[in-house]
């Protein structure tokens, strides 16, 4: 078994033992189904899609990614082990990619214990159940991102709770990066260019074009592009802390 | 075989190991003995590849730990201090998740999985939580690990330390028993470690190597090495008349139990003459004793010849 797998099987036991994985799983589709019904007007809108369901997802993650997150790197580093971990034969890399994909795939379970709401929705109407996939797989995507920059953040300190609000802040500003009222702040004070650069940042730009079905490859290789630059900067800063 | 020279490392302006050069070979355990914050920790870190070095190298069996850092790491089996594992795990779970991060196969995983936790007693707690474990054994759990692969070379620090006499005791037959065709580190600030365990013992205070010696040469460093010490009670025994026989340089008494210590010149034997002129004079003693020489004063006034040195720099 490569030690990518194994640090990854550690990983998602070490969510379970615990109650925390639990209680994250309930609160998850809890405040998804809430917020889809009596934010996202599910039913009023009389139309047989799942828009409200992924235009709330961004706002859910962005609390809940940084508490899956928050422990990857923090713990390690407070409890010791990061010194025994490290001192395995398993490179930054494949440490990094390991829990990564552990975490990733736990919100990716999490999302996928939604079906009932698309059971709901192919009851009720008949949705473009492209349309549906493609929303999954735009916020799954948008999930990776929130768990690279945790997964980089986590790596920063060893407090957990400063994990937890960095990934937070840096995950509300990316939501927030590209809507009009933001870019409207700075319309009068930036150039054309750096609005636009500001606005093709933004994480629910991205978002919301997968989710409306269009699988742009520029959408996609945003995600992939920042999955993979968040956890670069995550390698390189535990070198980092490996030299100083 | 570990070697490193020159090995450094510096926190901004605080130099915690000062070009460093240490060397074990197979069949040896080396102490690492020092005081707290002398540095030993973070030169098996930089051996372990944990840290880098700020300058020097470090070797394991040839394989340079920046260079060839995955081949170093598997020729190595490791305890970091305080032996740190995954508390929410089951002992049985942590070595299983080991021997698939050191890619063992299926058959000598099992075998070895066996053997380690065979001989290190764990049988009974495999399913409990490392949690829940007391200290020793938090401590063995640590050891398994460290061995589960069956390393040439294995580096453990502070082994026995927060363990009590019964627990120490395992340890150290354990670490006995693994000596034979090992290479062995061990770092400790325990004076005693060094003779149950070390056939050669390396001092470093501040990040300086200070002394590289066998224990038996470093004892003979003592200015206790050869002396004869007897405790004569109820007779006054004349230091007078021990004063001038032509061998001995000085005499003490400790004030708390009135016992006598005779201090040779330099490369004189005084244990038999001593003998001879108590016999002579038909004293009591209730027991007497020639001294190896005593670790802990060496330790003493190497480390601090050391600070004082620092303090007037």
């Amino acid at each position: 078994m490569s030690p990518v797998n194994a640090v990854l099987r550690r990983e998602l036991r070490s969510f379970f033992v615990t109650p925390m994985a639990y209680v994250f799983l309930v609160i998850f589709l809890v405040l998804a189904g809430i917020l889809t019904f009596y934010t996202g007007d599910f039913y009023e809108r009389g139309q047989a899609d799942l828009q409200p369901f992924f235009v709330v997802h961004p706002w859910l993650y962005l609390i809940l990614v940084p508490a899956v997150t928050m422990r990857m790197w923090a713990e390690e580093a407070k409890g010791g082990t990061l010194e025994l971990l490290l001192s395995l034969p398993l490179t930054l890399w494949q440490a990094m990619l390991g829990k990564f994909l552990a975490a990733w795939l736990f919100i990716g379970l999490a999302l996928a214990l939604t079906f009932p709401i698309w059971l709901t929705v192919n009851y009720l109407g008949s949705p473009d159940n492209g349309v549906v996939f493609a929303g999954y797989l735009g916020s799954w995507l948008m999930a990776g991102s929130f768990v690279a920059i945790g997964a980089c953040l986590s790596a920063l300190t060893r407090s957990q709770v400063v994990a937890f609000v960095l990934t937070a802040t840096v995950c509300v500003l990316l939501i927030l990066a590209g809507q009009p009222q933001v870019l409207d702040f700075f319309s009068g004070a930036l150039p054309r260019r750096l609005i636009n650069a500001l606005a093709y940042l933004s994480m629910l730009r991205h978002f919301e074009a997968i989710a409306r079905g269009v699988l742009d490859l520029r959408d996609l290789a945003y995600f992939v592009l920042s999955i993979v630059g968040w956890l670069i900067a995550g390698v390189l800063l535990l070198e980092l802390k490996r030299v100083r | 075989m570990i070697e490193t020279e020159r090995l450094t490392r510096r926190y901004g302006q605080l130099t915690a190991v000062d070009a460093l050069s240490i060397r074990a070979e197979p069949g040896q355990v080396l102490g690492l003995l020092g005081p707290n914050g002398a540095g030993k920790s973070t030169a098996m870190r930089m051996i372990a590849g944990f840290l880098a070095p700020t300058s020097g190298t470090a070797r394991v069996c040839g394989y340079d730990v920046q260079r060839a850092p995955l081949a170093a790491r598997r020729a190595l089996g490791y305890l970091p201090e305080g032996a740190p594992s995954y508390g929410e795990m089951t002992v049985r779970e942590f070595l299983v998740f080991i021997a698939r991060m050191r890619k063992l196969t299926a058959e000598v995983g099992h075998r070895r999985f066996d053997e380690v936790v065979g001989w290190l007693q764990l049988e009974d707690v495999l399913e409990a939580g490392i949690d829940t474990l007391s200290k020793g054994l938090r401590r063995r759990v640590g050891l398994a690990q460290a061995i589960l692969h069956d390393p040439p070379v294995l580096m453990l620090d502070e082994p026995t330390d927060g363990l009590d006499p019964n627990q120490k005791h395992t340890v150290r037959q354990l670490i006995d028993a693994m000596a034979r065709e090992r290479t062995i580190l061990i770092s400790t600030h325990l004076l005693e470690e060094v003779h149950a365990l070390c056939n050669r013992v390396v001092i470093v205070a501040r990040g300086k190597l200070l002394a590289d010696a066998t224990p038996a040469e470093l004892e003979a460093r003592s200015r206790y090495h050869g002396a004869v010490s007897f405790s004569a009670p109820g007779s006054g025994v004349s230091q007078e008349m021990l004063g001038r026989l032509p061998q001995v340089a000085s005499i003490e008494v400790d004030p708390l139990d009135g016992r006598i210590t005779v201090f040779p010149r330099p490369g004189a034997r005084i244990l038999e003459p001593v003998e001879q002129l108590l016999r002579e004079q038909g004293l009591e003693v209730s027991e007497i004793q020639l001294e190896r020489g005593r670790l802990d004063e060496v330790f003493r006034q190497i480390t601090t010849a050391q600070d004082a040195m620092g303090a007037s720099a």
